[in-house]
């Protein structure tokens, strides 16, 4: 049975552990209404883009580097991870999905390339012995527009120079403060945007526009944005999650660490009424002594 | 309705603009245009620049940067990689951005030329529209 000062000196470490966790849970509240608020802000602007790429999709004749399905023989994996730990399962459900797909591809004998979005990700692989292609870190927390086009970038290039005929993303998609669900989407070649080609719209009637440069250079133009909202989508996405994941998580702890101080204080007072009980025993025994 | 235009201005951090405008005057990939009620359906890429506003006889100008519209009938939606009203532009950023951009054409080796003109571009731009809000 532990002494009572290491007990009283456990109790303020646990207590000093619970605020920690406490504050921690707050921040990861402010920022997750931040990233939660710039997913519906990108939402208008989504939107738009697709009403009007698909509108394009069905009247241009020449189709487009990123729209061309090659035969597939190299893979890329794009793994989407957080920088920060203390997430949960965030990082964990996510390497999962990735090790799995990464297995997959292997055993069908196609060639791989490896990315990772997120120092979480990079150091596993690093760990892994894994060799990663590009990696980009210390993004999230603070993610701009830049960063996805800066990732869009790269992507589409060594798409377009053939190192790679396929691109596949794996991240945390926001379902809901306590859900987040391990989502993986083929970015490239961009599908949804062919597939709305041969199924032109119907619903709005149809405009002749005037095209300034020309149809296919505001294709052109346009088809590497979409690329981009995606990633920047998918970035931010995972940033509400992993803010989500982390105030469950340090909820836990908190919750945790309460019933550890409650188990700890009971043990305490326990100790400290059997050193009563004692001291008592020791002076009535030696009040006992001296009458005889 | 007929004599105003409906102007929306998209980017992916929000609906930076959505008001009933008179007229409209954008700088187009092949040069600039003006839109006036009733104009012929029309979609354009846009030049890093600035949209010139008229509204109730009061002219507002807004920077966008890289984007495109789209034109319809009573209707133009602009969507841009980024855009502010004048008097949301930050002066000081702006020019901190483009004395860095400079300074790295300075160091001409390294340095993606197309980028670094391409963020002075962005930030003059910015200046300019800035300061035609402090000239009114």
């Amino acid at each position: 049975m532990p002494g009572l000062k290491e007990i009283r000196k456990r109790i303020g470490s646990v207590k000093s552990t619970k605020q920690i966790t406490k504050a921690m849970k707050m921040v990861a509240a402010a920022k997750f209404r931040k990233a939660q608020t710039r997913i519906l802000e990108l939402r208008p602007y989504a939107h738009k883009m697709h009403s009007v790429l698909t509108g394009l999709a069905g009247t241009v004749e020449k189709g487009h580097p990123l729209l061309e399905v090659r035969p597939r023989k190299k893979v890329e994996v794009l793994v989407l991870t957080s920088d920060k730990g203390l997430c949960g399962a965030f990082n964990t459900n996510i390497m999962k999905a990735a090790t799995r797909l990464i297995k997959e591809i292997q055993s069908e004998e196609k060639e791989l390339s490896i990315s990772a979005i997120g120092k979480k990700g990079a150091d596993l692989f690093k760990r892994k012995d894994i060799a990663v292609r590009n990696s980009w870190t210390g993004i999230s927390g603070r993610i701009s527009y830049t960063n996805a086009k800066e990732i869009a970038t790269d992507i589409i290039e060594n798409y377009t120079n053939e190192l790679f005929d396929e691109v596949i993303l794996v991240f945390n998609e926001f379902k809901s403060a306590l859900v987040q669900k391990v989502s993986v989407v083929r970015l490239l070649p961009l599908a949804d945007v062919a597939g709305a080609a041969e199924h032109p719209m119907t619903q709005d009637e149809p405009v002749n526009f005037l095209y300034e440069p020309s149809q296919q250079a505001i294709f052109d133009a346009l088809l590497p944005k979409n690329l981009e909202i995606q990633v920047y989508r998918a970035l931010l996405e995972s940033q509400a999650s992993e803010e989500a994941a982390r105030m469950t998580s340090m909820e836990n702890a908190t919750k945790a660490a309460d019933d550890m101080i409650a188990s700890l204080t009971l043990q305490y007072n326990k100790a400290r009424q059997a050193a009563i009980t004692k001291e008592l025993m020791d002076i009535v025994g030696g009040v006992e002594a001296l009458k005889q | 309705m007929d004599d105003k235009i409906r102007l929306d201005v998209v980017t992916p951090y929000g609906l930076i603009l959505s008001e009933d405008v008179d007229e409209l005057t954008a700088a187009g990939s092949e040069g600039e245009f003006g839109v006036l009620p009733g104009h012929v359906p029309f979609i354009t890429t846009l030049r890093t620049g600035m949209l010139i506003i008229k509204r109730d006889g009061k002219t507002e100008y807004v920077f966008v940067s890289s984007g495109y519209a789209e034109v319809t009938f009573n209707k133009v939606v602009v969507l841009a990689d980024s855009a502010e009203r004048a008097e949301d532009i930050d002066v000081e950023r702006a020019l901190a951005a483009r004395k860095r951009a400079e300074e790295r054409l300075q160091q001409a080796e390294k340095v993606d030329f197309a980028r670094a003109t391409a963020a002075i571009e962005r930030s003059t731009i910015r200046i300019q529209v800035a300061e035609k809000r402090s000239a009114k």
